[in-house]
């Protein structure tokens, strides 16, 4: 039985592209929430033995061009969007968020922070929506200390794209001091289905104690009852994505 | 035949530029007063092998529109020339 009371791990795989730097982090963070994450090689062709999928935070490709946009054309792409497809819950952290706006499989882009600095500290996010899959575990309005590291982070969209996030509770967390000028402080947000996810902070280094933080956790374990749910329902029905309330 | 193609990438307008704004707000350092208005966008220029310049054409703009520019946030502007061989 895992920590979370799930019979049968939750199977993750962490996707690495050369220069992504935190897969460890992210494998040691769901390892201890007791899922079975591998690392999983950017040419892999298949993620069909897996519940859910992790693009994690690093410099794929060394970021050159814009961050993401040659991480997008990767072999293992093709899979990510099928994956997202069947309804699986998908989350890009940091590089991997700008990686799934790059690939449009989430609306809007990452720009250079606001103030023109590399930011990397401590901040306070605000849960603005619980229908989504790192979500459904927090209660709205809780804030959550957790840590930033980015050079590209101020969120953009069209203004079209924004209200339709605001209406359909897709902003899933805000900055309450917004340090790289996203628009409307927005520091994680969903695709229509609540499943495909992309959140700027790292929730792998709020993990333990010792990284002064746990906050990360709700949101990891979130993602991976999530998975488990799905898995436990598509075995039931079998009809692909899980719709949120 | 060989086609110079040059993709210019810039911001859409309305989105601030950090990079613009910080070599803008350096200018007086130099004594400069009289500049206003800096962007910052890159510049693309490869070879293509087409049939003839319209097909370079679409070459470069299917790259310049697929992966050189994101159109959320930034514009291109592609054009196809003779090719001249800089190694000369």
């Amino acid at each position: 039985m895992s920590p979370l009371g799930w019979t049968q791990a939750v199977r993750v795989a962490v996707v690495v592209f050369p220069g992504t730097n935190c897969e460890h982090d992210t494998v040691l963070a769901l390892t201890e929430l007791g899922a079975d994450a591998d690392l999983v090689r950017h040419t892999e062709g298949s993620l069909d033995g897996y519940d859910a999928v992790v693009l994690p935070g690093g410099f794929a490709h060394g970021d050159y061009l814009r961050p993401g946009a040659i991480a997008r054309f990767s072999p293992v792409m093709e899979s990510v969007r099928r994956a997202a497809t069947q309804g699986k819950p998908v989350l890009g952290i940091c590089n991997g968020f700008q990686i799934l706006t790059e690939a449009r499989l989430l609306p809007g882009a990452l720009m250079a922070n606001g103030g023109g600095r590399f930011l990397c500290e401590m901040v306070e996010c605000e849960i603005t929506s619980t229908s989504s899959s790192i979500t459904s575990g927090a209660s709205l309005g809780q804030v959550l200390r957790l840590p930033i590291n980015h050079f590209e982070g101020r969120f953009t969209c069209a203004p079209t794209a924004l209200k339709d996030m605001e209406a359909s509770g897709r902003v899933l967390l805000r900055y309450r001091s917004n340090p790289n000028g996203s628009l409307s402080s927005i520091a994680a947000v969903a695709n229509e289905t609540g499943t495909v996810i992309g959140l700027m902070p790292h929730p792998e280094r709020a993990s333990t104690a010792l990284m002064d933080s746990t906050d990360g956790r709700v949101l990891l374990s979130s993602f991976l009852d999530s998975a488990e749910r799905r898995r436990d329902m598509k075995g039931a029905s079998a009809t692909g994505i899980t719709a949120w309330p | 035949m060989k086609f110079t193609a040059s993709v210019e990438v810039s911001l859409l307008a309305g989105i601030a530029n950090p990079e613009a704004a910080t070599i803008e707000h350096s200018l007086p350092l130099l004594g400069i007063t009289t500049v206003s208005d800096v962007q910052v966008g890159r510049l693309f220029r490869f070879v293509v092998d087409a049939h003839d310049a319209e097909a370079a054409l679409e070459t470069a703009r299917s790259l310049a529109d697929r992966l050189l520019a994101n159109p959320v946030m930034e514009r291109a502007e592609v054009a196809v020339g003779p090719w001249r061989d800089a190694s000369r």
